[in-house]
């Protein structure tokens, strides 16, 4: 094989920008979409719980059912507007979504608690969010294990024998943000991977130029980096967007070094860009190309990286898939970068395996490439 | 629909027959065109497949064995008891001991471990003595969904093990004055309705249907429709005696029956394989998917009246139906939104069906707690459905 010139190289790559600065819709796609997924996930979606819709029947209706249900108030996690008589009253609510949680204080709860006989405090949650409701509940035992530490220890001058010291690093204040923005640079690359790089090849079959590319001198590597490089460029472009909206309009932390940050990144993007050139030159057609890349790297990386869903939470057989998704070191880096600044020493293996990625995707590209030309 | 025996040979005693047989006709013509592509064989078929297998299994909030590192100090009974306690759960999974604080910080930083717990030398001591014994949880909070439940089931664990210590020292002791003689707190009793083990699950897989349900009316529709301007078969269908509206009924009910189809594959699914419980009215669903699917239809035409080639298509589907699934509901509660986009998820049908399904899923209400919904999808599935053909309309002439 020839080796690479840099006029050809360039000349690809030239043509290739050309193409794509008049695909309104390509461009649409790489720029606008990481924009709007960025407003998406850093803005308008999350995980965070906060003013949950409550209501409260309280029968006992006493000083101390009522100390109860303020300590609920000043959490600040529960909007108590609604009293209700009974508690049939609150299963229409609950019915409709309009009540989350539902306090029940028995009637005999003041008299228990002087009695010195354990009380008791109903709470009922619309568990259809399964996630949600199991916050909720974390909350509501919160409070109430820090009111009954209160009633009990009253008086007696005596603490709980034993004290755990939480504290929560990285992401202090457990924001779903800090967790979600890391996690879109892996994800945005992968749409762009699947979406754009994907039709590239697939679209000189289609419109017969493969025949023309093939007649001149230029060789099947500079095809590949001539094609690759305006994609490069688009990708960094939305990595350092993203990053920047993330940490200036969001605030995200970025605590590590961003030299690394590029590097490794660079590296990921052309094992990416590279699966996508193998994706279209194996499909042949733009449609079917574009629903491969969907289906072979963006679903993968969203679902199976850990970008929103636990790894620790999935079956043994998925949990094994998980380790061939590039993504999911991916996400090692971008996250232990942003919120952990950790370094290379912490990061060696993962930023070994993108490397070994990015050569990885350009040796399939270059080799699923090869038949064609020839 | 007649079935295979509407193949013999058409109807043809006026040239151009009644409205309700051109639209016949078409839909025929689509349904061959649809069962001869494979593609849309793995389309119709597998696409559900793939959405029910990563909903069921893969996309699952419920936190369990959390990977927990522990330093122990101490050593002693107490401080194993502790440890016990956490991992007798079952949310907490010890995945590394060392006696080195340093190889904890390590493993928080590897991200080897969510929690890091570590038991200071005199733990058992201090508990003995009643002088306050600490211990440190240390969370790494880049999950910050993981990292809350997570948190939030040790504090509990430790805390009502606290509490008992507490109790039994306090029963023991001496001058228990005022209300605190024995076991004077207050108990907890917590269920959840509708789903009591609180799965993700049951709440993410009858969502599948409403994601599904779009995406196939999406795609199909704007496809068959450029298909045609593609091949320039467009043309020719202008030139029949087809009268636009006509055609698009044509167009559009193929897609609706596959649309449908996938309802029936998901939630039989749902049902018979994942156990998740159907408490509502078959027919409610039903009737909200078919209110559900004129919004999917209109919209896969206005897709098909912007688009030029089925890659734009596909391209564009993408663009509307990311944003479409992120903001309805479907893993992202509406009520966690800020008020702008809150208000913006009422113009959006996928959530009004999510909140349908679900309901009539896990909660088995009846029509009189969600006919709100029903309205909005007729509302919505109408106005873009009327939009969408007039614009069709428009492009046809």
């Amino acid at each position: 094989m020839a080796r690479v010139s840099r006029t050809r190289l360039l000349a690809m790559a030239r043509k290739e920008v050309l193409q794509l600065s008049r695909d309104r819709r390509s461009l649409i796609l790489a720029f606008l979409m990481p924009l709007l997924l960025l407003v998406l996930y850093s803005y308008a979606i999350s995980w965070d719980v906060r003013n949950i819709a409550t209501a409260v029947v309280d029968q006992d209706n006493s000083t101390r059912s009522r100390a109860l249900l303020d300590a609920f108030r000043a959490s600040g996690y529960f909007t108590m507007d609604r009293d209700l008589a009974r508690v049939a009253d609150a299963e229409p609510l609950i019915d409709r979504g309009e009540v989350q949680l539902l306090l029940v204080v028995p009637p005999d709860f003041s008299r228990r608690l002087g009695s010195g006989r354990p009380a008791e405090l109903q709470a009922i949650v619309d568990g259809s969010d399964a996630n949600t409701a199991t916050i909720v509940l974390g909350y509501t035992q919160a409070v109430l294990q820090d009111f009954a530490s209160n009633v009990l220890l009253r008086g007696v001058r005596a603490r709980l024998p034993l004290t755990a010291e939480t504290r929560v690093w990285f992401n202090e204040e457990l924001v779903s943000r800090n967790m979600i923005v890391p996690g879109l640079v892996a994800v945005i690359m992968m749409i762009i991977a699947a979406m754009l790089t994907s039709l590239t090849i697939a679209r000189e079959w289609e419109r017969g130029t493969m025949e023309q590319l093939a007649a001149t001198p230029v060789t099947r590597l500079e095809v590949v980096i001539g094609k690759l490089l305006p994609y490069l460029g688009i990708g960094l472009v939305d990595v350092i967007v993203i990053s920047v909206a993330g940490v200036l309009l969001f605030h995200v932390p970025f605590r590590g070094s961003a030299a690394l940050f590029l590097v490794l990144s660079t590296a990921y993007l052309i094992g990416v860009l590279g699966l996508g050139l193998f994706i279209s030159a194996v499909a042949k057609s733009q449609l079917l190309a574009t629903q491969m890349g969907m289906i072979l790297t963006f679903l993968p990386s969203f679902l199976l990286s850990g970008f929103m869903f636990a790894i620790d939470a999935m079956p043994p057989v998925l949990r094994l898939l998980t380790y061939v998704v590039p993504a999911r070191y991916f996400l090692v880096v971008t996250r232990g970068i942003f919120l952990k600044g950790v370094g290379v020493d912490v990061l060696f293996v993962q930023g070994l395996l993108m490397i070994v990625f990015g050569i990885l995707g350009l040796a399939l590209a270059v080799r699923a490439f090869k038949k064609e030309l020839e | 629909m007649r079935g295979p025996g509407g193949r013999g040979s058409p109807p043809a005693r006026s040239p151009a027959g009644s409205a309700r047989e051109r639209i016949f006709e078409v839909v025929r013509k689509e349904f061959r065109q649809v069962l001869r592509d494979p593609r849309m064989w793995r389309l119709i078929f597998v696409a559900p497949i793939i959405q029910l297998l990563a909903f069921g299994y893969a996309v699952s909030t419920d936190v369990r064995e959390v990977s927990t590192f522990v330093v122990d100090h101490d050593r002693s009974a107490a401080s194993r008891e502790v440890v016990e306690k956490l991992t007798a759960s079952g949310y907490f999974l010890v995945t590394g001991r060392s006696a080195r604080s340093a190889d904890l910080v390590d493993a928080l930083l590897h991200g080897r471990a969510v929690l890091g717990v570590e038991i200071p030398a005199g733990f058992a001591r201090d508990l003995g003595s009643r002088a306050d014994a600490r211990l440190q949880l240390l969370f790494d909070g880049t999950n910050s969904n993981q990292a809350l439940v997570a948190r939030g089931y040790a504090e509990r664990i430790l805390q009502s093990y606290g509490l008992r210590l507490a109790r039994e020292g306090l029963a023991g002791g001496t001058a228990a004055a005022g209300l605190s003689s024995g076991s004077a707190v207050v108990d907890l009793r917590e269920r959840a309705w509708f789903n009591p083990d609180l799965k993700s699950r049951n709440y993410n897989v009858p969502g599948v249907v409403g994601q599904l349900i779009m995406l196939v009316s999406l795609l199909l529709t704007s496809l068959a429709v450029v298909r045609e301007r593609e091949l320039g078969t467009l043309e020719q269908l202008m030139v029949s005696p087809l009268r636009p509206l006509e055609l698009i009924a044509g167009k559009t009910i193929p897609f609706a029956l596959v649309g449908l189809m996938d309802l029936v594959i998901v939630t039989a699914v749902a049902v018979i394989w994942f156990h998740i419980p159907f408490r509502g009215s078959l027919e409610l669903l039903v009737l909200a998917s078919v209110l559900y699917l004129l919004s999917g239809l209109g919209m896969g035409l206005l897709i098909s009246t912007i688009a030029a080639t089925q890659q734009e298509a596909f391209m564009t589907t993408f663009l509307i139906f990311m944003p479409a699934i992120l903001l309805s509901g479907f893993m992202f509660p509406v009520t966690s939104m800020p008020a702008v986009f809150e208000w913006l998820t009422l113009l959006n049908p996928v959530r009004h069906y999510l909140f349908i399904v679900r309901a009539l899923f896990l909660k088995g209400v009846g029509f009189e707690a969600i006919w709100p919904s029903y309205l909005a999808l007729l509302l919505l599935g109408g106005g873009v459905l009327a939009f969408a053909a007039a614009r069709f309309h428009k492009t046809v002439e």
